[in-house]
């Protein structure tokens, strides 16, 4: 951070305090609120009329609901790895990258649980998980691990704003009036003393540290999900390891993407250097690649096999139906990005962008994929049913909906980013001191 | 009772003051209303309880109200000293489907939803195709029953598997865990006779079906407790299914009572998919020596479509 040397305190706080939105920000803002409202309209059709709106059926009774669920809990992964596995190890660039992860962290978690109720087809009687759950259910340890990685997130996101809190009640002027009272609210206690800066340097190292293991579970338990029924496809002991690499992979994507968008749009490149996408390329390749070794365990060993209910699914992945997107899903989420990200070149802003929205993408896809051709392929074949049962292609109100969440999701980070720094103004003044 | 600031004394007061005054009124409680009736002059002729063949005027008659329902905890209870069990003699189905019709008739349960399948099967390349009706299998280690998260689905202690439709929350992950694809979706709102519609749902008869919760087939507990067959049984006029008790040791289509355990071992029976572990309840008699051609079955199924 030679250059960030150079800068003077007020420099920093200037460059780092939330903006008010420009033009651009608005219609971002306003296209996303729009395509909020389109979901929320698609919804209300839903539970007016019941999950007939969709396209899902007896066969494919679980559809891109679910496997957008297990998107979200997948990138709200990158909070854990970002903030506290880069925390415990000690890794000194994480600075500008920790509150970006974190707010992905927030809002993807927060989707995934809404996005599940969505799903359901009583979602009045969400009440009975708690008046009658059953802890034996696989969908019960997700309610509590998921309520629990909610809840540290967002002690995370808030403890760690707390000094920047302070700073901007105190740069009143400079902030504008639309939060100050929200500041206040948040955060007016805040002295930051020394006692006050004990504990809070406490409640992080704790955090971080049973975020971990939080963060492990909630994706791991959603595999679960489905490695816990018999159905080919899903009926593997790879699963746990497979879902959890892949969602760092997405999550670190995902992170990518945002530092790029923050940087140009918020002009942040003193703080987001080329140097924090080098680095952040390297992990993307290691992640890719890990994802990569997880993909070859969980295909090639049953094709090696090719047992015959396997057989049925695997061709259908290979060669048959899924082929053309499963390929895609292969290609643009995991080997392209490694082929751009491992030359030295690949690894600057842009095309780290590129390769960022590319594993992001391909990510989505992927959920797509281990989801619905396994409910396609049932042991006993499909009869005595609608013939609509035999295919699955979302609906426009499921499109609707999906896009409508992940618009959602991108409006909470937006608004965060409005309300707070995207960079810990107090971390980046901090970490300066002792390199002088 | 009006005002806002009455004492429990006045409350009472009125409330017997009230009572006496329907007392007092010109309509006589007692008087049962088909009593008051106009006659229609329509006769009816009706089998006295002792026996005795008695004409009754068309307006008198009214529907007899059910017995009562068993009650939500007695139903999740089962009934004690019993362990049903069914089985299917792959040898002498044809694919009649009047057991799915018999089915969807008594629980109100649309074409498109089908409890019960009849699968034409074909295990290997150059092996018999043979119709394979399947049920809900009531697996005593049910893998829908693991995954629930609210109990909505649970086994009784006489081994067979219901749904509480009116606690379900449409998650759907049993119907993910059933290896046997047994169970179905109410998609939309079920079309229903209005006098079904109305009723309580009962765990036992699993009507009236709910939009957003999950159906299959029920054993017909309702009928057990009556002493009477699965409406499938009783509707396949080939004998397919047979149901019984295993602790009696015995299972019966109604004209044919077999010993259940004699049946198993001569005819060698079978249970589908022994290998997941999830021990069903219902068990197969292999397709050998048919009654009927499996090419019988598939006009049926031609026939079937067309209409469709």
């Amino acid at each position: 951070m030679e250059k960030q040397n150079i800068l003077s305190a007020d420099k920093v706080i200037h460059d780092l305090l939330p903006q008010k939105f420009g033009l651009r920000g608005k219609i971002w803002t306003a296209t996303l609120i729009i395509i909020c409202l389109i979901g929320a309209y698609a919804y209300f059709l839903q539970l007016r009329d019941g999950l007939v709106v969709t396209n899902m059926g007896d066969y494919v009774s679980w559809g891109i609901y679910i496997s957008n669920f297990v998107f979200f809990v997948a990138i709200s992964l990158v909070g854990s790895l970002i903030t506290a596995i880069f925390r415990l190890t000690d890794v000194h660039w994480r600075t500008p990258l920790t509150r970006i992860s974190e707010m992905i962290a927030v809002s993807a978690i927060t989707f995934a649980s809404l996005i599940i109720i969505v799903d359901m087809g009583r979602p009045e009687r969400l009440v009975n998980l708690f008046a009658h759950g059953r802890l034996q259910s696989p969908i019960m340890w997700d309610v509590v691990v998921i309520g629990t990685y909610f809840c540290i997130s967002l002690f995370l996101l808030y403890i760690t704003l707390l000094p920047d809190i302070r700073i901007m009640i105190k740069a009143k002027e400079m902030v504008g009036k639309p939060f100050s009272k929200l500041y206040r609210w948040l955060g007016s206690y805040w002295k930051g003393t020394e006692a006050q800066e004990k504990i809070r340097n406490r409640a992080i190292t704790i955090l971080c540290i049973i975020i971990i293991p939080v963060a492990f579970c909630i994706h791991t338990v959603t595999s679960w999900l489905f490695a816990t029924t018999y159905r080919p496809g899903w009926d593997s002991t790879n699963f746990g390891a497979y879902f959890v690499s892949g969602a760092f992979l997405v999550g670190a994507g995902g992170v990518v993407v945002a530092m790029y968008v923050f940087r140009r749009v918020y002009k942040l490149e003193q703080y987001i250097t080329e140097r924090h996408f080098e680095k952040m390329g390297r992990i993307l390749v290691m992640l890719a690649l890990l994802y990569l070794y997880f993909n070859v365990n969980e295909y090639l060993v049953p094709a090696f096999k090719m047992k015959k209910p396997e057989e049925t699914h695997l061709s259908e992945l290979f060669t048959g139906e899924f082929a053309t997107l499963f390929w895609f899903a292969i290609l643009i989420g995991m080997i392209i990005p490694i082929i751009i990200m491992v030359f030295k070149k690949g690894r600057r802003p842009l095309p780290m962008f590129i390769a960022g929205v590319m594993v992001v993408i391909g990510a989505w896809f992927k959920r797509y994929l281990i989801v619905t051709p396994t409910l396609l392929h049932p042991f006993l074949p499909k009869h005595d049913a609608p013939e609509r049962y035999s295919h699955y292609f979302p609906s426009w109100q499921e499109w609707a909906i999906a896009m409508g969440s992940l618009a959602g999701a991108l409006l909470i980070i937006t608004l965060l980013a409005r309300m707070f720094p995207v960079i810990s103004i107090y971390k980046t003044l901090t970490d300066e001191t002792p390199q002088k | 009772m009006e005002k806002k600031d009455t004492s429990r004394r006045d409350f009472l007061i009125t409330g017997l003051l009230a009572s006496v005054a329907v007392g007092c009124s010109d309509k006589n409680p007692f008087v049962a209303d088909d009593q008051q009736v106009t006659l229609s002059g329509e006769k009816v002729k009706l089998l006295s309880a002792d026996g005795e063949i008695i004409e009754i005027d068309k307006a008198l008659l009214k529907p007899v109200p059910d017995l009562p329902q068993v009650s939500n905890s007695e139903a999740r209870k089962g009934i004690a000293g019993k362990k049903f069990v069914m089985v299917i003699d792959l040898s002498r189905c044809k694919n009649l489907k009047k057991c799915q019709q018999a089915c969807n008739h008594a629980h109100f349960v649309e074409d498109a939803q089908n409890w019960i399948k009849i699968h034409p099967m074909q295990d290997a390349e150059h092996s018999a195709p043979y119709w394979q009706p399947t049920t809900c299998m009531h697996c005593d280690e049910p893998p829908c029953v693991k995954v629930c998260p609210v109990d909505a689905t649970f086994k009784r202690q006489d081994g067979i598997v219901l749904i509480d439709s009116d606690r379900c929350v449409g998650c759907r992950f049993c119907m993910a865990a059933c290896p046997y694809s047994t169970r179905v979706f109410n998609w939309e709102k079920p079309e229903l006779p209005i006098e079904i519609e109305k009723k309580h749902y009962s765990c036992e008869t699993s009507i009236p079906q709910k939009k957003g919760t999950v159906g299959k087939c029920d054993f017909c507990p309702d009928m057990a407790r009556k002493g009477e067959l699965p409406h499938c049984v009783s509707a396949c006029p080939n004998g397919v299914f047979f149901f019984g008790d295993m602790y009696e040791d015995s299972v019966t289509n109604g004209p044919e009572t077999f010993r259940f355990s004699d049946l198993i071992r001569d005819k060698a029976g079978y249970r589908l998919m022994e290998d997941l572990g999830t021990k069903p309840s219902v068990y197969y008699l292999p397709p050998v020596n048919r009654n009927f051609k499996f090419e019988d079955g598939l006009k049926i199924e031609e026939e079937a479509k067309s209409k469709s």
